[in-house]
């Protein structure tokens, strides 16, 4: 089997991170609950892990890491956390519904929508960002990465245009922590967005937010927090405030791997190999007829990610006998993105969707072309 | 077994920043350990840093130098 779903989960993961979480469900005990050792092992590995991530994102300290479990969990709290009926927030066409749902639920309470159009390539014009804002602006929340077609958006740009107006600025990378580099400080960033299973290379049901310090999101659940018990309400202080009820420690504790192992291995490296794989990929199936690619090919920095229809044929079925006939498994449909499915004109169809690891190999993208390339041949 | 030593606690408000005063001290080299919370004190968070009393000064400064927010420092015997 190949595997070309990275974008949904990256399956392989570093032995180290299979041996963590083995390790962790063997010796843990509740994280942040007791003093004996077993409490202590796994409350070790989630402080590693945040100091970990406050690397790797550049955060001030560790304490500014809050832990979830995934980027749909994080979004909900920062956006349902920060705005209030009256605010006005400016978003893009670009976003998967993690982004889009929370916000249209805000809007329906009282919360202004400035969703920006994209092209049909997948493009924003960034003009239309400062175009946006109003008086009563709170914040600009958009993505990294496109989930459909792998562009990527100017953060550092964006973060730079919310700092000169005042504005909160939220950033989901889901598919680029760990991939791209990311400074929340030097980009401006308020609120970063992260799950732990695609680019960092951890378990299902890891996640988690960045917060600058200074800003005060209203915490989505309250509850056990293992501190402060004695007050009627939930404790304030990062990352406690953002993190009522057990943690996924033996999660967490793979995550923690996963990301010293993008650390050791550097995520230039782990990058350059996946977007190797992903030229090569575009070089083989964009010259195939009948094959449709869809996204920016001209950034030199994007997602390895590919997005294509053949022929006229339904992306179901498409992605189907990829896999039924050749062992290769993609992603068809909406992919959680129907505005940007609605700019690139493929909202009835969707596309097939290859996503790519490091751990792939250039053998496997000529398979997926040759594959192709007999699934395009005209009958 | 249940004898009482003097001891110098530092409490704290999160299990995050208790977390942190281990790193630290393994980091430092600085003896201690944690251990719940006397009854004899009230703290936010269970997890207290338990040290000798001669240690007070170098933990007071390492953890200062660090930034690691604390909510109380305890002379005890425990």
């Amino acid at each position: 089997m190949i595997y070309f779903d990275n974008a949904a989960t990256t399956l392989q993961k570093p032995d180290c991170v299979i041996h963590a979480v083995t390790h962790a469900l063997t010796v843990f005990g509740n994280p942040g609950r007791g003093v004996h050792n077993p409490a202590l092992f796994a409350s070790r590995a989630v402080y590693e892990a945040r100091s970990a991530l406050a690397q790797l994102l550049h955060a001030e300290n560790p304490s500014r890491i809050a832990f979830t479990a995934n980027a749909t969990q994080s979004l909900n709290i920062a956006i349902k956390g920060i705005l209030h009926p009256g605010d006005h927030v400016i978003t893009t066409a670009l976003e998967h519904n993690s982004v889009l749902r929370p916000l249209y639920e805000l809007e329906a309470l009282g919360v202004e929508l400035t969703v920006l159009p994209a092209d049909n390539r997948g493009r924003v014009c960034y003009e239309d960002f400062a175009a946006a804002i109003r008086d009563n602006t709170r914040a600009i929340v958009c993505t990294h990465g496109s989930n459909l077609t792998g562009n990527l958006l100017d953060i550092g740009f964006l973060g730079a245009l919310a700092k000169a107006h005042g504005l909160l600025f939220v950033v989901d990378a889901a598919q680029t922590a760990g991939v791209f580099p990311i400074d929340v400080q030097e980009m401006g960033i308020d609120i970063l967005c992260f799950t732990g299973h695609k680019g960092l290379l951890g378990p299902q049901g890891t996640g988690g937010l960045y917060v600058r310090e200074g800003v005060v999101v209203r915490p989505l659940l309250t509850g056990g927090s293992g501190v402060q018990s004695h007050s009627k309400t939930h404790p304030a202080q990062m990352p406690t405030a953002l993190e009522a009820g057990t943690l996924n420690a033996h999660g967490l504790a793979g995550l923690n791997a996963g990301v010293r192992y993008l650390l050791e291995t550097g995520i230039d490296t782990i990058r350059e190999k996946e977007q190797a794989l992903m030229r090569a990929f575009l070089d083989g199936a964009g010259q195939i007829p009948g094959i449709t690619l869809y996204g920016d090919f001209s950034q030199k920095n994007r997602c390895p990610i590919v997005s294509l229809n053949v022929r006229d044929y339904d992306s179901s079925q498409v992605s189907d006998v990829l896999f039924s006939e050749f062992g290769i498994a993609t992603r068809p449909g909406a992919h959680c993105a129907p505005l940007m499915h609605d700019a690139l004109g493929t909202g009835e169809r969707g596309a097939v969707r290859f996503s790519f690891s490091h751990y792939n190999t250039l053998e496997e993208i000529n398979t997926a072309i040759s594959a192709l390339r007999e699934i395009a041949r005209e009958e | 077994m249940m004898q009482k030593w003097a001891k110098v606690i530092f409490t704290f408000h999160t299990t995050t920043d208790a977390m942190a005063m281990e790193s630290l001290c393994k980091e430092k080299n600085l003896s201690g350990r944690m251990i719940p919370v006397p009854g004899a004190i009230t703290a936010d968070c269970g997890l207290a840093w338990c040290a000798e009393p001669q240690m007070e000064e170098a933990l007071l400064g390492a953890i200062k130098a660090a930034g690691i927010p604390y909510q109380g420092i305890y002379s005890l015997m425990i």
